[in-house]
């Protein structure tokens, strides 16, 4: 193999004491990238199970990849063109950009703290960075990705201690960085759609606003599930999400009891709030349009930010979902909720391991009673 | 009343290179050995020096945490060296055999008339004490406590395990035997748990609580048995041993001389006689081996929680298996990207699901990086018992004592959570993890 001997000749300029030592880290990232490494078990179990995280985060850009390539084709189906091709095209050039921005703002931040903790580079990023431009407006300036890219993993991840240490979920609290630092870019009538100089600007509520406001909205039930709607570019195409949701829950990476608990908590209030009249918005629309299927697939489920037992993960997707129609429904500053409800969630989800701990503890202690 | 007990959580690992139900008689090795390595928190003081002449049953070292612990001999020979590694420590004390073998002495106490301390003065004396593992923490038991019970798995349902009906089937009476010296030593009962539909004899030994699982492993983990069956709570002191010893203290019992061999089995894709073979415990695995091919892990134990040994080394004491697996010291190009039909996995990330009956070849490539933790409710789907894995390893991870013992530190050890170990795609080293929050406990308390 060519280019294992490749590897091995200019390794030792990257490894510590090196000319490049200081690239240690990414050095090694970009070779666990090309070859898992030949580390044997030395403690402990001999064999193990051949998945790793890498596998489980590619798993989940795969599923990521329907809602994305409908996404492109949407911000060109928005602009007004009618054929899939250059409505794809169209909208995969203003994409690219996004995606680029995003990973090399997130990766270079992540390889410099691997490199000062000399620790291998985590995975994480290779969704979250996918993820931030999917829940970004089309028309949202490049510098706004950048920076709250670097906000998210500064401030969200890297201060805790990295990957699996983060308390929120990065990629939403990029977006929730850029929806209150830059209100303008992110919201309003206009954001939907891609800029483009040889066009007029075209305007038009999302399906959410006008279904707050009057109960109704101009699409058909059935747009809004495909998704050829104005919205963030990955969560309009409720479809599309659910081949990425069938992905995650049958490759078994998303837990199957925080998704369903969400969209029951979803429909549960919705059908509450329907009932006594307070709102005009019927139930089952809650999940098709805004964020609400997205964040219940992608969002809600990172393992790091949710309850992590198994109780837990029911009562923390009930209030994702519950908290997302709350918001929507009686607070008219935000017509979507789905962003505040998980950030809000994830900040709660400890409190609610705590008490299913507690009770385990309690059973643990019982037994010392019937004993004695 | 005898209980039937289901679990539904676990996994069987499908490893290529079972034995077949065939025994072979191993030849005297030119060496056994016995190592205070293969116990948990011993210090060994030496009673012995190289040149000595010992029978089998004779004192090697002792304890210096509790004297009356003695290590014995499986042989009579000569001490031809005695082993130390890094920092003087001792790995172990090898012994030449003479052609004849001759036992020590040992007074013979009928199980039914001695004291109790009687029969706790005799097994002490014959080393067969050291066989006696304490929960919590799986330490050598106590001389001096009395246990509420004393648990012993009357299978194995690791990868490859020994089938255990086979490998006693001439041990009936030495088992019945040996339950009952153990029958002596707690207050409670004696606990006896085989494999439903395997049962074999044991439904016929004496003098125990008889009671059958069903399940995938761990099921045949002693400590996931007692979880199920008298589970521990703080204060508790519970003996288990491991069936093929009860058939040694029993065969003392009855012929009135330590005679210390056992049947193992050869196991594993590179080994080449994969059969069962009579040994005597401590033999060096050159002498049930042959020779073995380069690149070729000998495990002296299971591939979840046995310990790696050296073609020129020991089988450990408590091993009733040599797996034999392939070293996997190789890079894969873009391993994590690629379908790895002949890889195992529990995630359907894999594809392993779509082959439930295939053998697999593993080796022992850690396949990742150690990552922090990032995945939950998988562990949980591993470990059939009430205890929440990844909490309970933080609080050993930050040596949270209080946590440790509330989390359920005292009704596991590292064996139970081999097989999280194993699917864990973060790779982190769980046993090695709850062995330190277990020693640092035993040191605080």
């Amino acid at each position: 193999m060519g280019l294992r001997k490749f590897v091995d000749k200019i390794k030792p300029t990257f490894s510590e004491g090196g000319k490049l030592g200081f690239l240690h880290s990414t050095f090694e990232g970009f070779e666990t990238f090309l070859f898992v490494p030949n580390t044997t078990t030395q403690r402990g179990a001999h064999i193990r199970d051949c998945n790793d995280i890498k596998r489980v985060m590619i798993v989940v850009v795969l599923a990521l990849v329907p809602a994305l390539l409908f996404g492109m084709y949407n911000i060109g189906y928005q602009k007004g063109i009618q054929e899939i091709l250059p409505a794809f095209w169209f909208g995969f050039l203003k994409m690219l950009p996004m995606i680029i921005v995003s990973y090399v703002t997130g990766l270079a931040i992540e390889f410099a703290f691997a490199q000062k903790r000399k620790h291998e580079i985590n995975e994480g990023f290779l969704v979250s960075g996918l993820l931030i431009p999917m829940v970004m407006p089309i028309s949202v300036p490049l510098w706004i990705v950048a920076l709250s890219t670097a906000f998210a993993v500064i401030i969200g991840k890297e201060v805790f201690g990295g990957t699996g240490m983060n308390v929120f979920n990065p990629a939403l609290l990029a977006r929730a960085f850029a929806f209150f630092a830059y209100t303008p870019k992110m919201s309003g009538e206009t954001v939907w759609y891609a800029t483009d100089a040889n066009t007029d600007a075209i305007t038009g509520a999302t399906a959410l606003e006008q279904l707050a406001t009057n109960g109704e909205m101009q699409w058909s039930v059935m747009e809004a599930f495909i998704g050829r709607i104005p919205g963030s570019v990955g969560e309009t195409s409720t479809a599309a999400i659910l081949i990425g949701a069938a992905i995650l829950l049958f490759t078994g990476v998303a837990s199957w009891r925080i998704m369903l608990s969400v969209f029951v908590g979803g429909l549960a209030f919705g059908y509450l709030f329907d009932a006594v009249g307070m709102t005009e918005f019927p139930a089952y629309m809650h999940l098709l349009v805004g964020g609400f299927a997205f964040g219940a697939v992608f969002m809600a489920t990172d393992p790091v930010t949710s309850a992590q037992t198994n109780c837990g993960k029911w009562i923390y997707g009930f209030m994702v979902g519950a908290l997302a129609v709350i918001i929507r429904v009686i607070n008219p500053a935000y017509p979507e909720g789905m962003m505040l409800s998980i950030l809000f969630m994830n900040a709660l989800a400890p409190l609610i391991d705590y008490f299913v701990v507690e009770r385990n503890i309690a059973r643990r202690k019982k037994l010392i009673k019937n004993v004695k | 009343m005898s209980k039937n007990i289901k679990l539904r959580k676990g996994l069987d690992i499908n490893l290529a290179g079972k034995a077949e139900a065939r025994l072979e008689v191993a030849p005297m090795a030119k060496s056994y050995a016995v190592s205070p390595l293969d116990y948990e928190n011993v210090t060994p003081k030496l009673l012995v020096k190289v040149g000595d002449k010992v029978e089998a049953g004779s004192a090697l070292f002792f304890d210096k945490n509790n004297p009356r612990i003695l290590f014995t001999s499986p042989v009579s020979g000569e001490v031809s060296a005695i082993n130390r590694g890094e920092k003087r420590k001792l790995l172990n004390i090898a012994i030449t055999p003479d052609q004849e073998q001759v036992a020590k002495a040992i007074k013979v106490v009928d199980a039914a008339k001695a004291e109790r301390s009687e029969i706790v003065e005799m097994l002490l004396e014959s080393g067969l004490w050291t066989r006696i593992v304490e929960r919590p923490f799986g330490v050598i038991a106590n001389p001096d406590a009395t246990p509420k019970a004393i648990f012993v798995s009357a299978f194995d349902s690791a990868p490859l395990a020994p089938d255990y009906n086979f490998m006693l089937k001439e041990e009936k009476a030495a088992i019945d035997a040996g339950m009952a010296l153990l029958g002596r030593l707690t207050d409670g009962k004696v606990y006896l748990s085989a494999r439903k539909g395997d049962e074999g004899f044991m439904a016929d030994v004496k003098g125990v609580e008889y009671n059958t699982f069903e399940g995938k492993h761990p099921v045949g983990n002693v400590g996931v048995q007692i979880h199920h069956l008298n589970r521990i709570a703080k204060g508790d002191i519970v003996w288990t041993v491991n069936i093929q010893d009860v058939a040694i203290m029993g065969r003392l019992v009855l012929t009135g001389k330590l005679d210390m061999s056992k049947t193992i089995v050869v196991a594993g894709s590179e080994a080449e006689n994969r059969c069962y073979k009579r040994i005597i415990s401590g033999a060096a695995v050159e002498s049930i081996l042959g020779t073995v091919k380069e690149n070729v892990r000998v495990i002296s134990g299971n591939v979840l929680t046995g310990r790696t040994t050296a073609a020129d080394g020991y089988i450990s004491a408590d091993a009733n298996m040599l797996t034999l697996i392939p070293e996997g010291n190789v890079y894969e190009l873009l391993g994590w990207a690629m379908p790895r039909f002949h890889r195992f996995s529990v995630s359907r990330a894999y594809f392993s699901w779509l082959c439930p009956k295939k053998q697999y070849k593993l080796d022992t490539n850690l396949n990742g990086g150690e990552r922090p933790f990032v995945v939950t409710g998988l562990y949980e789907n591993y470990l059939p018992m009430d205890v929440y894995v990844s909490y309970l390893l933080k609080a050993c991870l930050v040596k949270d004592l209080d946590k440790m013992e509330n989390l359920g530190l005292y009704e596991v050890l590292p064996e139970d959570l081999a097989l999280c170990e194993f699917v864990d795609p973060s790779k982190i080293e769980m046993q090695q993890i709850l062995r330190d929050g277990i020693n640092l406990m035993i040191k605080e308390s």
